[in-house]
């Protein structure tokens, strides 16, 4: 692919890729001016800069591994030169793509993934539109990494330090990590949050999916009024219902307390369980609805036919069908938990204090890294979390060679 | 659904063996560093010396009086001990929430026999308040974005012209009124008579004025420190121990600018409404944590002043940096030449008639 493709043409260099190459160079000149103080100046030597390199490697460099090689290590020298090792790991970034750029440009691949039919108001548009795709990834994940290296602060605060940005080993520690795994104040929250978000989980997926299948049968009377009612806790403002429980649940509590005998602390897990169990309902509801509707019914008439009670067809029949369902509504059960913090603040006490809620109060009170370190710990365990059963969803379609690949 | 049976299993092993082994008690407090010098002070070593008594901390004070009304009124008291400023303490009495008690018969006395009223004396500012702490409330200035000469009077803050910059202070009027007062010529002892006025008021926010579009408002006492270490203002306002934390713990290029700092207090109320037996564990670890030895071993984790006179004398070293923690007391004569007092009475008056002009002359 080297040599571009043979159905396209060439583009004109002085007319095409160098004025392209220039707008680039301005752009990225802008970014670095203004890091050094003085944005005119970066503009202008950018523009220059880039529209030279994008002329040298399409008219001497067809080689692309040697272009993007050579303009990546001399970009480093030049960044080293203007701010030390992280100029450097910046001009390498910026090395590659410029490089990347002016190939893409010059062998004319920006045309290689639209007919070649299409006008140039066509590709115009398909690489824009790849751009806008490239720029929503970029907004809905630039937050979350950020969060990463700043979890491995040496200092106590939310800040890059100049020794984090020289790549100065010093810079970096694992104490927050540490604080995380041995800190009372956070190795309780996150025993309790694994108490309390498998429990509501287990909760709201017995009681959604039951609550799925009756409404999908066609002779229940007052179908969506009942499943307006039951998705409500998903519409109605959490704050709103949140208070509505610390008055519910607090009644609730006393009743307990007084008339069955059972621990303060005990209570407080029931009320926090039932409290997130209620909140996961309607997402299991959701998800299970969805899938009870590919679901052939002709099926369970089959199972009664051949003797099989309602109960033995649901656990052989039609539970392992809607099994997918059922987790996905039961994943989204334990991240609603696991992540909730205003029910928790309302209904639970000390004692149930989860990791949301230790994380709320930490960023309130004192803004601690260990909370970043928590986040790259949870968003990691997400992560692994949501791969697993993804992974295990598509064996099990596999084995029983429901999957159309 | 073996899987099942197993994990609710465990999940109930866990919560009642959690239950069964001790008496839980539920102190509330600030968080941070603060919390910090409690737990290290008082609470570490009562549960050493009493070892079926678990603390469990609450990072709640700031919502406390929200939060008793509310379990007041849904009957559902979770908590066993609240530490609260000494404003807010003013509320919780007055309405019932806090127990009043007698410092006498409640609180040790001090090792030479003082009664602890005595002992306290004026820190007790109303019956149901027990102090622990002096603080204050003052400004911190990044040393290496402030030039060759650093602020040293609170009119600096005001001096956009000297000291150009954004500054952080508290989203409330309360010091910051004052503090703009001082700085436009009115006399110290009058300031409280002016600030009664409509004029006075207008003439405080005027001032304010004329910083208003470099400030950064803060609300919790943790972003004042942050802001300083970004270097996104040049000087902030928050409490004396914050800024002790980030220069003395953190290494900061941060200095003290002492000037007009505001004292005021951190103490315990009990809650209305504790059963007896856990009415009963709380006064004995109060008489605990609030003796002279305790309240002055607080000042090695943080640089608040003990509120009993006795403990004064016996204010030694940090715990950890083994500095002389003197210097860094707000109490400490060369830090409090020129100190404000928090007007408890003033602003019991006057806080919701001068937030609700504070608030719109910042929306405006």
């Amino acid at each position: 692919m080297s040599i571009g493709h043979p159905e396209i043409p060439k583009p004109s260099l002085t007319g095409f890729t160098v004025p392209l190459m220039a707008v680039a160079g301005l752009l990225l000149g802008y970014v670095v001016g203004t890091a050094k103080g003085q944005p005119l100046l970066g503009l202008i030597a950018g523009a220059a800069v880039a529209a030279a390199l994008g002329f040298v490697l399409a008219s001497f460099v067809p080689d692309r591994r040697v272009g993007r090689l050579g303009t990546a290590v001399v970009a480093a020298i030049a960044g080293f030169v203007m701010a030390g090792v992280s100029g450097a790991v910046v001009g390498v970034i910026i090395g590659l793509i410029v490089s990347w750029f002016a190939y893409w440009l010059s062998t004319g691949d920006y045309r290689s993934t639209v007919p070649v039919y299409a006008t140039a108001g066509d590709v115009l548009w398909h690489n824009t539109f790849k751009l806008i795709c490239g720029l929503i990834f970029f907004f809905l994940i630039a937050p979350i990494v950020v969060v990463l290296p700043l979890s491995f602060n040496a200092q106590d605060f939310f800040t890059f330090t100049p020794e984090m940005l020289a790549f100065d080993p010093e810079g970096y520690s694992l104490k927050h990590y540490r604080d995380f795994f041995n800190n009372p104040d956070w190795t309780r929250p996150l025993k309790n949050s694994f108490i309390i978000a498998p429990l509501a989980t287990i909760i709201s997926v017995s009681l959604g999916t039951l609550a799925a299948i009756g409404l999908s049968q066609s002779h229940v009377p007052g179908r969506r009024a009942i499943m307006a009612i039951l998705i409500s806790p998903m519409i109605v403002p959490l704050i709103i219902s949140a208070t509505g429980m610390f008055f519910f649940y607090s009644k609730l509590g006393n009743w307990m307390e007084g008339n069955l005998g059972l621990s303060q602390d005990f209570i407080g897990y029931v009320k926090v369980v039932l409290a997130h169990a209620v909140l996961g309902i309607p997402f299991v509801i959701i998800t299970v609805t969805a899938t009870l509707v590919g679901f052939d019914r002709s099926l369970t008439r089959a199972a009664a036919n051949m003797g099989a009670g309602p109960v033995r067809t649901f656990f052989k029949v039609q539970m392992p069908l809607i099994l997918p369902g059922v987790i996905s509504g039961g994943l989204f059960a334990f991240i609603t938990s696991f992540d909730e913090v205003v029910v928790v603040l309302f209904v639970g006490s000390a004692s149930q204090k989860t990791l949301p809620w230790q994380m709320f109060t930490g960023l309130r009170e004192q803004i601690s890294p260990t909370i970043l370190a928590v986040a790259t710990v949870l968003v990691t365990f997400s992560i692994i979390l949501l791969t697993t059963v993804e992974l295990l969803r598509r064996r099990s379609e596999r084995l029983r060679g429901m999957s159309p690949t | 659904m073996k899987l099942t049976t197993t994990l609710l299993a465990t999940s109930a092993l866990v919560v009642s063996a959690g239950a069964a082994s001790a008496i839980d008690l539920t102190l509330v407090s600030w968080g941070g560093a603060y919390q910090k010098s409690q737990l290290k002070a008082y609470a570490e070593p009562y549960m050493a010396a009493n070892p079926d008594v678990n603390i469990i901390w609450d990072e709640s004070s700031a919502e406390a009086v929200a939060k008793l009304r509310a379990m007041n009124e849904a009957g559902n008291l979770t908590w066993d001990l609240v530490d609260v400023d000494a404003a807010d303490s003013f509320r919780l009495c007055d309405e019932g929430l806090a127990m009043e008690y007698d410092p006498d018969e409640l609180l040790a006395p001090a090792p030479d026999g003082t009664p602890a009223s005595e002992d306290f004396g004026a820190q007790i500012v109303n019956d149901c308040y027990i102090p622990q702490i002096v603080y204050s409330t003052t400004f911190g200035y990044r040393t290496d974005l402030v030039g060759d000469t650093p602020p040293s009077s609170i009119c600096d803050v005001f001096d956009l012209e000297a000291y150009p910059g954004k500054r952080s202070l508290e989203k409330r009027p309360i010091n910051n009124m004052e503090w703009a007062l001082l700085c436009d010529g009115v006399a110290k002892e009058d300031i409280y008579d002016v600030l009664a006025t409509d004029e006075g008021q207008q003439q405080a926010l005027a001032k304010l004025d004329t910083i208003k579009d470099q400030v950064i408002w803060w609300s919790a006492g943790a972003d004042t420190p942050q802001l300083l270490a970004d270097g996104e203002v040049v000087m902030g306002s928050t409490y004396n121990g914050r800024h002790f934390s980030a220069i003395a713990e953190q290494n900061q290029p941060i200095g003290m600018l002492w000037d007009a700092q505001v004292f005021s207090f951190d103490g315990w109320i009990i809650p209305t409404g504790l059963p007896e037996d856990r009415l009963a564990v709380v006064k004995d670890f109060l008489k605990f944590a609030t003796d002279t030895q305790r309240l002055a071993d607080q000042a090695k984790y943080i640089s608040y002043g003990p509120a009993r006179a006795s403990s004064a004398p016996l204010v030694g070293q940090h715990a950890e940096l083994g500095i002389d923690m003197a210097p860094h007391m707000p109490t400490d004569p060369a830090n409090a030449q020129n100190v404000f007092y928090y007007n408890f009475e003033f602003w019991a008056d006057y806080r919701d008639d001068i937030d609700a002009k504070f608030q719109a002359w910042l929306a405006g």
